[in-house]
């Protein structure tokens, strides 16, 4: 269902708050992978905001919806967007990095409330996510389990080993959703190992594509909600991504997978995002 | 230990250049001389530093992408035509993920592939155990064949990267992250593979370590002296396979106090492979080994979680009081023992 109004203004005033949120937690913590934190901030944001089953009254309740962030070292976003779910107290994040966090640079599923798996180690996320949706099934529950991926991520051939599982398995209420930034860290991901033509190698493997603007949550709910809506294929939604998305001297940037900032680039930042937002909210409430 | 080009590694202030930048420049200068050999990376060219050699000789480097197992296995592929390739990760990716492609590709088949892992232990400290390291001893100890070193910082590094590459089979060397304070002043103290360092004399007690253990037992070291009165001996041993049992033998001779420091799980590591040599010998001493005590890791910055581990200093100092508590009874025939 195309997204109402509210809803639409909700989700971008919600993005706006995490982004400012991965700034600040990047200044905390010293450093993080703030370039691709900020291009999967609007896919978590309307995962969480929108469409995830969960209760964070009740984190560990049988029947939710799952996550998977395969793309683990973008904790960064993760936990401002669980924090600001209700999952733990957002003050918690200021100890981000610092001695016996439960928050590192990648989520920690025994420690972080509200995170379902531990993840960082590139291409571990997507088999486990087809095994949580293949359990479901087993235990006849409805239960859609949704993936994020990076797009260099899918340089791992674990990744095309779980496709093809997901469709041999006909895992229908398996969403994966691929940040397709373009770039990873030694370079833009068609120089180092490219992908391309992704789209027709995720239908080979047996899949469903549906390709969108990441940051455009109409883009993203149609997207979803095709996903959402499929009856024999599984669906991969790939989202088309910036690195760095809203905080204008990262956009884009290789430099920017990982790094940190000051108090004069946390404020630079601060503004880049204040002032992308006064286009995008005027737009949606008008 | 000058190269035909007239540079020498040292030349690089190993005061202000970490550990795999080190790696990486001299790796790119041996290129220039050895044209067998080849760099590959897994998207973490920059990471590891592996891109000098990159830079340098463009036309032998090869970034696989995100996706160790084929990294090993090209590596295995390109020794098999009489290359020498180095390939560099992070250990976890290099030990782990990689695993079977380094025993049975690489190992099994006793190829020259030379493993350049970086960021390992818990030097990563604040990314966590998906990204710490304190299994590769135990794996890479394991696998036939395989020469396994954990340098104790940049200087030796550069030694054990030189030296590795006259070895017919395949070696695996373990380097932090790269903020690991230098040890060594020179470079001229006698590397050697195989052949452990010892970097202080002592005779009531040895410490036994590798890595950044080094730096914190001298440091202890020379504390129990000064407040104890303590004659700690300190041995490098960079090389843990092959290992030095002479040294360690000689150790258990002299001094019956034994204990080992290291950034690796103490189930399985550097301890590990120490205590085997103590236990065949059939002479009892002294024993503690340090280590992470087979939990995985917290996550924080480097040096608290040096600290927490007692892999600092101030952990070793303890730990070595405590030894020290241990009684003897005298026997005057200990050296005649099975
Ligand atoms: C198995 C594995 N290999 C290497 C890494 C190191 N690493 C962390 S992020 C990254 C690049 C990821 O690129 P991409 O998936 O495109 O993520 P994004 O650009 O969205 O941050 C790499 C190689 C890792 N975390 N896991």
């Amino acid at each position: 269902m195309a997204l109402t109004k509210e809803e639409r203004q909700k989700l971008y005033a919600q993005a706006k708050q995490l982004r400012n949120d991965i700034v600040d937690v990047t200044s905390w913590a010293g450093g993080a992978h703030i370039g691709g934190g900020l291009s999967v901030i609007d896919i978590l944001t309307i995962l969480y905001f929108k469409y995830l089953r969960i209760d964070p009254k009740n984190p560990c309740w049988e029947d939710r919806d799952r996550l998977v962030l395969s793309k683990g070292h973008a904790a960064v976003a993760y936990v401002p967007v669980l924090a600001r779910r209700g999952f733990f107290n957002v003050e918690e994040m200021k100890t981000f990095n610092k001695f016996k966090s439960p928050f590192g640079m990648h989520p920690d599923s025994k420690k972080v409330c509200g995170c379902d798996a531990s993840t960082g180690s590139l291409g571990h996320g997507l088999p486990m996510a087809v095994g949580m949706a293949l359990g479901a099934r087993v235990l006849g529950k409805d239960i859609k389990v949704y993936c994020v991926l990076g797009d260099g991520e899918c340089n791992e051939g674990s990744i095309w080993e779980a496709l093809m599982a997901a469709a041999q398995f006909k895992l229908t209420n398996l969403i994966t959703i691929i940040d397709r930034n373009r770039l990873m860290i030694d370079g833009p991901t068609e120089k180092v190992m490219g992908v391309e033509p992704l789209p027709d190698k995720l239908k080979a493997f047996g899949m469903e594509v549906v390709t969108v603007d990441g940051h455009d949550m109409d883009g993203l709910s149609e997207g979803i909600d095709k996903a959402l809506a499929g009856k024999e294929k599984p669906v991969v939604v790939l989202a088309n991504t910036v690195k760095g998305k809203g905080v204008n001297f990262m956009e884009d940037q290789v430099p920017w997978h990982y790094g940190s900032i000051d108090a004069a680039l946390k404020e630079k930042a601060h503004g880049s995002i204040e002032k992308m937002y006064e286009a995008i909210l005027k737009g949606v409430s008008s | 230990m000058t190269e035909g080009t007239g540079t020498t590694w040292t030349c690089y202030d190993a005061a202000t250049m970490t550990a795999r930048e080190i790696y990486g420049r001299v790796l790119a200068e041996m290129g220039k001389t050895n044209p067998s050999i080849v760099g590959l990376s897994a998207d973490l060219a920059k990471s590891t530093s592996i891109s000098f050699f990159e830079k340098a000789h463009p036309t032998r480097f090869f970034n696989v992408g995100i996706a160790e197992q084929n990294l090993m296995g090209i590596a295995a592929g390109m020794a098999k035509m009489g290359l020498i390739p180095f390939a560099s990760t992070f250990a976890v990716f290099a030990s782990m993920r990689a695993a079977e492609q380094v025993r049975t590709d690489i190992c099994y088949q006793n190829l020259p592939v030379k493993i350049i892992a970086t960021h390992g232990g818990i030097s990563f400290g604040a990314a966590g155990t998906t990204h710490h390291c304190t299994e590769d001893i135990a794996i890479m100890r394991s696998f036939a064949n395989m020469t396994v070193i954990i340098p104790a910082d940049g200087t030796e590094t550069a030694n054990a990267v030189r030296a590795c590459v006259d070895l017919p089979g395949p070696v695996y060397i373990r380097v932090g992250r790269g903020f690991e304070p230098p040890f060594y002043e020179s470079a001229d103290y006698g590397f050697q593979i195989g052949k452990a360092k010892t970097v202080q004399d002592g005779s009531d007690l040895a410490i036994i370590t590798c890595g950044i253990g080094v730096l914190q037992s001298v440091e202890a070291a020379r504390t129990l002296k000064e407040a104890d009165g303590l004659s700690v001996r300190v041995i490098n041993m960079h090389t843990i396979k092959p290992i030095d049992s002479d040294a360690i033998m000689k150790a258990l001779t002299d001094t019956r106090r034994i204990i080992t420091v290291e950034e690796h799980n103490t189930l399985s590591g550097l301890g590990s492979a120490v205590a085997d040599v103590i236990a065949e010998s059939g002479k009892g001493c002294a024993f503690r080994k340090l280590g992470l005590p087979d939990v995985y890791s917290e996550v924080g910055y480097p040096e608290d979680l040096y600290a927490h581990y007692k892999l600092d200093a101030n952990g070793i100092i303890d730990t070595i009081r405590e030894v020290m508590k241990i009684e003897f009874e005298e026997d005057e025939d200990w050296e005649d023992e099975v």
